[in-house]
C-alpha cells in the first residue's frame, strides 16, 4: 500500500468507529446532525475540496461534486446516517480499485520486465558498466549466467544456453555458441559469453518489442470506443434524470419534496461510469500483456478484437508451415542398397550448392571422400552427370533418365524426385521434401477446434505439393503456383466473400498481404525486424501452434469485455429503474457503483491469467 | 513531434478519457492518447508549438484532476 493509500484506510476506520459511536448516541435535532457531520468529514474532506475544485474549474460531472451533492443532499433530508454510510462506502471501494489498479499495473508491469538495466562493455580492456542505451553498435559486451542480455548481438567468446521465455513463451533453453546471434531481453543462462553488438539499443529486440506492447494502447477497440461515448452521455443523461425526479413529481404532482429527493440522490449515486471506464481498458491491456508472455505480440486492441472474430485463416505454406528447409523424405534403390544409393547422390551433389543437393549431403551424414570424385558437369533443365570411383553416374529428373536410356519409374510419393542411373542403368531414387513442421497439425486441428470455418493455403509451389501438404494436415483448401501479386488477389477475393480473415506468413516478402488480411499475422519473428514492423499480430517463435492460443486469448478476452459490459450496465439499469419507483436506497445505490466496479475489475484482471492450451 | 509524458497521480479513468477528449482538441494537436493503466500521455503534435501545447495540456490535466500532473 501506498502512503496515500494507508491513509485513506486509516480515516476509513476511523470514521467508521466514529459512526457506529454516534448511531447509538441518544442525540436529537442539530446535535445528531453535528455528530454525523464529524466521520462524515473525516472520510469524505478531500472529497468534498476536490468537488468544490471541480466546480470552480467548470467540471460539473466530476464523479466527487456528484458524489458530494448526494452525500450533501441526503444530509439536507435528515438522512444523515445514509449520507455518511454512502461516502464511507464511495472511499472504501476508491481504496479498493486503487489497490485492484495498482496490481494490476504491476503485474502488467512484470509481464514486460524484459527491460535490461544495465550493459557491461569492453573499452581499453576494461569492463565498463553502463546503461544498454550508451553502447555503439560494433562494440563488445560481456554477459554473465543469469543476466540479462542487453542488445542483439553475435556470440564472439563462450558458450552457453539462453531462456528465450520472456519473449516466445518457450521454456526450453536454446544453446548458443561462438557465431551465433543472440537477442536482447532473452536471459544468459549458463556460461560467461562475449557479444558484439549489432545494434543501438533503440533499434533491438526487446525496445522495439516493449514499444509496441506500451503503444498497443492508442489502437482502441470498437468495445473501448463505445465505451467512451457511452461515458459521455450517461453522465448527464442519469443526472439530468436526477433533476427531473427531484423536480417534475413534486412540482406537477404536488407530491412530497424530500420523497423524490431522496429517489433522485439514488440516481447521482450511480451516475458515475467508472466500472465501465475501468474495467474495459484493463481487460484489453491484461489480454495483450498475457498473450505477449506467451510469445504472441498482439499490436493494438483492435487487432485484439480483430482476432476475436476471425473465422477464415489464410496460410503461406514455405516458413509457415513448413520448415523452409529441405530435407530427403525417401530413398528408393533399384538394384542395389539403400545406403549404397545415398553414398553415390551424396557424393555426386557434394560440390552443389543447391538446397536440394545440401539436403541429400545432410542426409548422408558421414564423411565424403572428394577424392572419389572425378569430373562433374551440369546439365542445365536435366541435372548432371558425375564421375564417382571412376564409374559415370546420372543424376536429375525423368527426362535425364530417357535421355541416358535408364528404364526408370515415377515414384509414388510427392516432392522434388532425384533419379539415379549407372550409365544406363537404373539405380532408383531419391524422394525429397520441405519439411511439415512438427506442430502444423496441432495449430490446424485447433484452428478446426475453434470452429475456424476455413483453412486456406496459398503458395507459389507446385499444385501437387500443395495438395499433398494440404491433405496432411487437413486444410480445407490449397491453391498453388501463385505469384506474390496472385496471393493477394486470392485474399481479396476471400474478403469479398465476406471472411473475416487472418493471415499468417513469415513477414518477410508477404507484407502486401499481411497488410490487406483483417489481421496480418508474422511468425518467427525473433531478431526479424521486418516481421515486426508489417505484421498487426506477431508470434516471436516458429510455431504454427501459436495460431489457435492466440485467437483462445483474444476470445476470451472479449468475452470478458463483454460480461463487464452487461453486468455493470444491467445493475446500473436496474438500480435506476428501483430507484426511480422508490425501491432502492442509498445501500443499494453505492453497491451499484463501487461495488461493481470491483467486481468489474476483478474479472478484468482474469484476462492476464494463462489459458490451459 | 511525438512525446510521451507520465502522469502522477492519475487515480480515476473516467478523468484520463476526459484529458484524452480535450487534449485531442487543442489546436495543433495531431493526436493524444491517455492511458489510465500505464500512466502515460502520448502527445503528437506541431513543433512549433510544442511547449505551448504541453503547458496547455498540463492546464487541462490539473483542470479535470486536480490531484494529478504532468511529469516534464
Amino acid at each position: 500500500m501506498t502512503r496515500k493509500q494507508k491513509k485513506t484506510l486509516i480515516r476509513i476506520i476511523a470514521s467508521a468507529v466514529l459512526c457506529l459511536a454516534v448511531w447509538f448516541l441518544p442525540l436529537q435535532g442539530g446535535w445528531r446532525l453535528a455528530a454525523f457531520a464529524v466521520p462524515y468529514l473525516v472520510v469524505g474532506w478531500d472529497v468534498l475540496w476536490s468537488a468544490l475544485r471541480s466546480i470552480l474549474h467548470g467540471q460539473a460531472f466530476d464523479e466527487k461534486f456528484l458524489m458530494s451533492v448526494a452525500t450533501l443532499g441526503a444530509f439536507a433530508i435528515d438522512e444523515y446516517p445514509e449520507a455518511t454510510a454512502v461516502m464511507l462506502f464511495y472511499q472504501v471501494g476508491e481504496l479498493f480499485q486503487s489497490l485492484a489498479v495498482g496490481k494490476s499495473r504491476k503485474s502488467i508491469a512484470a509481464l514486460m520486465d524484459i527491460r535490461p538495466d544495465s550493459a557491461v562493455v569492453l573499452r581499453d580492456g576494461a569492463e565498463l558498466t553502463v546503461s544498454p542505451e550508451e553502447v555503439e553498435p560494433g562494440e563488445t559486451i560481456v554477459v554473465r549466467p543469469g543476466e540479462k542480455i542487453p542488445l542483439d548481438g553475435e556470440i564472439l567468446e563462450g558458450q552457453t544456453s539462453v531462456n528465450t521465455a520472456a519473449l516466445t513463451g518457450e521454456s526450453l533453453p536454446a544453446d548458443k555458441t561462438v557465431g551465433d546471434e543472440v537477442v536482447s531481453g532473452t536471459v544468459n543462462l549458463t556460461g560467461v559469453i562475449r557479444v558484439r553488438t549489432l545494434s543501438r539499443y533503440d533499434e533491438s529486440t526487446v525496445a522495439k518489442i516493449l514499444e509496441l506492447v506500451e503503444n498497443a494502447a492508442e489502437k482502441k477497440s470498437r468495445a473501448e470506443n463505445f465505451i467512451t461515448r457511452f461515458a459521455r452521455w450517461y453522465t448527464p443523461c442519469v443526472v439530468g434524470g436526477a433533476v427531473l425526479l427531484a423536480v417534475v413529481p413534486p412540482l406537477v404532482f404536488a407530491q412530497a419534496w424530500g420523497l423524490w429527493i431522496r429517489r433522485a440522490l439514488v440516481f447521482l449515486v450511480v451516475s458515475c461510469p467508472c466500472a465501465l471506464v475501468v474495467s474495459v481498458p484493463l481487460t484489453f491491456f491484461g489480454g495483450i500483456g498475457g498473450a505477449s508472455r506467451e510469445g504472441i505480440l498482439i499490436k493494438g486492441s483492435n487487432y485484439l478484437e480483430a482476432l476475436a472474430n476471425v473465422d477464415t485463416v489464410v496460410f503461406d505454406k514455405t516458413g509457415t508451415l513448413t520448415k523452409g528447409a529441405f530435407a530427403v523424405d525417401a530413398i528408393h534403390p533399384a538394384n542395389i542398397s539403400e545406403a549404397e544409393l545415398l553414398d553415390i547422390a551424396a557424393a555426386a551433389e557434394s560440390y552443389s550448392g543447391h538446397p536440394v543437393a545440401e539436403s541429400i549431403v545432410r542426409a548422408h551424414e558421414g564423411h565424403i571422400d572428394k577424392s572419389r570424385l572425378g569430373e562433374i558437369s551440369e546439365l542445365s533443365g536435366f541435372g548432371l552427370s558425375a564421375v564417382v570411383d571412376g564409374k559415370t553416374f546420372y543424376l536429375g529428373n525423368g527426362k535425364l533418365m530417357d535421355r541416358v536410356g535408364a528404364d526408370w519409374h515415377e515414384c509414388h510419393l510427392t516432392g522434388t524426385v532425384i533419379h539415379i542411373a549407372e550409365g544406363s542403368r537404373y539405380l532408383g531414387h531419391i524422394v525429397i521434401n520441405d519439411e511439415i513442421k512438427p506442430d502444423a497439425k496441432q495449430a490446424v486441428d485447433g484452428l478446426k477446434a475453434l470452429g475456424i470455418r476455413r483453412t486456406v493455403m496459398l503458395t507459389g509451389d507446385r499444385a501437387r505439393v500443395a495438395e499433398h501438404v494440404a491433405q496432411e494436415l487437413g486444410l480445407d483448401e490449397a491453391r498453388a503456383e501463385l505469384l506474390p501479386a496472385q496471393k493477394v488477389e486470392n485474399v481479396e477475393a476471400l474478403l469479398n466473400e465476406g471472411c473475416r480473415l487472418a493471415f499468417v506468413g513469415d513477414g518477410v516478402n508477404d507484407a502486401p498481404v499481411l497488410t490487406r488480411a483483417d489481421v496480418g499475422i508474422a511468425m518467427g519473428a525473433l531478431g526479424s525486424d521486418a516481421a515486426i514492423e508489417s505484421a498487426d499480430v506477431v508470434l516471436m517463435d516458429d510455431k504454427p501452434s501459436k495460431l489457435p492460443l492466440a485467437i483462445a486469448l483474444s476470445r476470451r478476452t472479449m468475452r470478458i469485455v463483454k460480461q463487464n459490459i452487461w453486468f455493470a450496465l444491467a445493475v446500473k439499469a436496474v438500480i435506476l429503474a428501483l430507484g426511480a419507483l422508490g425501491l432502492a436506497n442509498m445501500w443499494i445505490a453505492v453497491f451499484g457503483d463501487v461495488g461493481v466496479m470491483i467486481l468489474a475489475i476483478l474479472n478484468a484482471m482474469r484476462a492476464m491469467l494463462r489459458t490451459k492450451t | 513531434m511525438k512525446k510521451s509524458f507520465k502522469l502522477e497521480d492519475l487515480d480515476c479513468a473516467n478523468c484520463a478519457a476526459k484529458m484524452e477528449t480535450g487534449i485531442a482538441q487543442l489546436d495543433g494537436v495531431k493526436a493524444a492518447t491517455v492511458s489510465f493503466l500505464t500512466q502515460k500521455l502520448t502527445l503528437e503534435a506541431d513543433d512549433a508549438a510544442f511547449d505551448d501545447i504541453v503547458k496547455k495540456a498540463a492546464k487541462i490535466v490539473r483542470k479535470i484532476e486536480p490531484d494529478c500532473r504532468i511529469v516534464l
